[in-house]
């Protein structure tokens, strides 16, 4: 037996190293370098590739989950910043430099996001992070940034109730999602509603945005439920969907769970002409894991589709495919990423320089011709005044839009110009 | 009243759910005492097994025959995973009996890299398998609405566990199978190879953890990392039932199922998971190895 126990232990060791260096693949700087002795600026690895940062380029930084399970959805946006940058390198760059980016993997790990993002601001010295995905990540990398005076421009949809001086907020506000969407329900379907959430911050503070509304419009709220993140069996959720016959169920599940739902809640025999479903997590890129066939006819709010009628969308879509391959998806933070690196540059450009502050007191009023449209960032809040849209899922997993805001619309992170939400924290 | 009856129902199917998972484990774990965490990723091989023959079906095969993709992916998913499964035992498995914190460590490294295999193949993104037709939709009786994926599911995992039970208690191999679990020096001294037999047992493990990702398909999403979702749930029917219990490992889940949707349906979803595990830390205390617990002669 003796001999074999240095081969185990080779083996089991081999056989976890190179599982987490696949894990990491994508990006991994590491500290060895670091305390190597390279000073100044980054010396860091992104896909094996060095970057050279000197004095002809500016050093950007991209922190996704590469790995673990909001890979799924950070990878496509992390695709889509790449593009920009691409496009305005091509154009000449940022105040005629280069921009370089350092791409960092968060891991679907909030302490990951933070220390990668003081990695980012002190080793690097990046003039913006574009990175985070759920508010939880958001959340690890705020402080980090207040405390480096650096700035991070996040891509996604959220909860509001929020607003850091070092933050530029490119998703939407509650007001230029849910909001919307909650009212066009009730006067297009119906006043009863079910209300469906995964167990985190996200949906419990969006169900108390709607509680508040349906309040204040006369409607009702029959059930509210919560299930823990990758929960997979609504067996007993649809039960109540029964029970309580509701016209509307509000979604706010994120993620995987997602997939369980519809498909059973299809397996159930509940479709979309028994009970009307709205999303404001699944978008194109989602709908390609959970089937078209048992997701049509239900409904989303976002600011952005793929099938967005503009001259700029036109272009956005045919680039992202050209890089990425024919058969990827836009969305809408797919889309968001890619215009926050615009509205940056441009700002950087007003400033002249890529100094904090001063590209902060820029940016105020920066507008640019987005693919959802115009966008123009609200300097009040550094939120992004945007189109709303709700749309109907077809066949072939695409949206069609059947109704718009008409114009941006102004963010109200903290919804002060609804009486009815006064009571939200 | 039917709702009382809807939720028995849901239980059972919640509890078929958990057997088809836990089945796999309860020969690694249960008959082996492998610390198997790479049972969830066997799981998701199983999972891509069945997207892969609904890629070959719908690109090389006739569209009237689509259905029969599913019916294929059964045998095909047991066949394939069980292959690799042999090949972890060959390779990993077998220098690690009866060292089970090594076994954990190791088996949870050789799940990650199965989960990034998947990954340089398939992509991060999840992939959707669409069910065959005879699949959706739902029986109505009473007044209740019975989906045919669980139906499917409930009769499926009666099958597994009709031919695992005839296996292990009816032939002359399981009966190979049984002696080398109970007392392996004293069946190697009887002449049985106790190499083949591990090699076997594992490889039928695996073989069952892939038949459980191909039902998944039918009720949840299909993604690198679904493996997660599912190994703790598989770990708790085992636990409970009683290591190296295959009766055990059925009353297990069929008893969890069961108590987990009521207590949904009386609290929430997140309330429900807290009381269960609450009755199975209580459980345990009450009864430390499982409802049924296997008295041998041997030393442990």
């Amino acid at each position: 037996m003796k001999k074999y126990k240095w081969g185990i232990a080779l083996f089991s060791s081999a056989f976890i190293l190179s599982a987490c260096a696949a894990g990491d693949e994508a990006a991994d700087t590491g500290f060895g370098e670091a305390s190597a002795g390279e000073d100044e600026q980054s010396d860091s690895e992104e896909n094996s590739e060095e970057v050279v940062v000197d004095e002809d380029s500016i050093p950007v930084g991209l922190l996704h989950s590469l790995s673990g399970t909001m890979a799924i959805s950070e990878t496509s946006v992390r695709d889509a910043v790449m593009l920009a940058i691409d496009e305005i390198n091509e154009d000449g760059g940022v105040l005629g430099k280069e921009i370089v980016p350092i791409v960092e993997d968060g891991a679907s790990d909030e302490p990951v996001f933070s220390e990668r993002a003081s990695k980012l601001l002190q080793q690097d010295d990046v003039a913006a992070i574009f990175g985070t995905w759920t508010s939880a990540s958001r959340q690890a990398v705020l402080p980090v940034v207040e405390e480096h005076n650096g700035l991070l421009f996040y891509p996604v949809q959220y909860e509001g109730m929020e607003s850091s001086p070092n933050i530029f907020y490119n998703g939407a506000a509650p007001n230029q999602q849910i909001v919307p969407a909650v009212e066009w329900l009730f006067d297009n379907v119906g006043d009863s509603f079910f209300l469906l959430g995964s167990d985190y911050v996200f949906p419990r503070t969006a169900n108390q945005i709607i509680q508040a509304q349906l309040d204040d419009l006369g409607g009702e709220v029959v059930r509210e439920e919560y299930t823990p993140m990758g929960h997979t069996d609504y067996n007993t959720i649809i039960s109540h969907i029964r029970d309580t016959e509701p016209d509307v169920i509000f979604n706010t599940l994120n993620g995987d769970s997602n997939v369980a739902f519809f498909n059973q809640l299809a397996d159930a025999g509940i479709t979309s002409d028994d009970v009307t479903v709205l999303s404001v997590s699944v978008a194109e890129e989602e709908i390609r894991g959970i089937g078209a066939e048992v997701l049509e006819g239900h409904y989303a709010s976002w600011n952005y589709y793929q099938t967005t009628d503009t001259p700029e969308n036109d272009t956005f879509v045919s680039n992202f495919k050209e890089a990425y391959g024919e058969d990827r998806v836009t969305g809408d933070p797919i889309e968001a990423a890619y215009f926050m690196v615009y509205l940056w540059a441009q700002a950087v450009e007003e400033a002249g320089t890529t100094e904090t502050d001063a590209v902060r007191e820029a940016a105020s009023g920066i507008t640019f011709d987005a693919p959802n449209g115009p966008v123009e960032i609200d300097g009040d809040n550094q939120h992004v005044y945007k189109t709303v849209r709700i749309g109907e899922v077809q066949g072939d997993g695409q949206f069609e839009e059947v109704w718009n805001s008409g114009e941006p619309v102004k963010p109200d992170p903290y919804l002060e110009t609804y009486d009815w939400a006064e009571a939200i924290q | 009243m039917s709702s009382v009856a809807m939720q028995i129902f849901n239980g059972i199917s919640l509890g078929s759910v958990l057997l088809l998972v836990a089945m796999g484990l309860a020969i690694t774990f249960g008959l082996m005492r492998v610390i198997n965490m790479a049972h969830g990723d066997l799981i998701m091989i199983g999972a891509y097994v069945t997207y892969l023959m609904q890629v070959i079906f719908v690109q090389y095969i006739p569209e009237q025959f689509f259905d029969w993709y599913f019916i294929l992916a059964i045998p095909a998913a047991f066949i394939i995973v069980a292959g690799i499964g042999m090949l972890l035992e060959f390779t990993v498995i077998r220098h690690l009996y009866g060292r089970p914190l090594d076994s954990l460590l190791a088996t949870f490294g050789a799940g990650l890299i199965l989960q990034q295999l998947i990954r340089t193949i398939f992509g991060a993104p999840n992939v959707g398998v669409q069910s065959p037709s005879f699949l959706q939709g739902s029986l109505e009786i009473f007044g209740l609405y019975l989906p045919f994926s669980r139906l499917f599911m409930i009769g499926l995992v009666i099958v597994c566990l009709g031919g695992l039970f005839i296996y292990l208690y009816r032939t002359r191999q399981g009966r190979r199978v049984r002696a080398v679990m109970q007392n392996r020096e004293m069946a190697t001294c009887v002449g049985i190879s106790s190499r083949k037999v591990d090699s076997l047992t594992f490889a039928m493990g695996a073989g069952f953890a892939g038949v459980a990702g191909c039902t998944l398909t039918l009720i949840g999403p299909i993604g690198p990392t679904i493996g997660l979702n599912y190994i703790v749930d598989a770990f708790m029917v085992v636990v409970v039932g009683g290591v190296g219990a295959l009766t055990g490992t059925v009353i297990g889940a069929l008893g969890i199922g069961v108590f987990n949707t009521f207590f949904e349906y009386w609290t929430n979803a997140s309330m429900g998971k807290v009381l269960i595990f609450a009755l199975i830390i209580a459980f345990l205390q009450w009864r430390p190895s499982g409802l049924f617990s296997m008295k041998t002669r041997s030393l442990d």
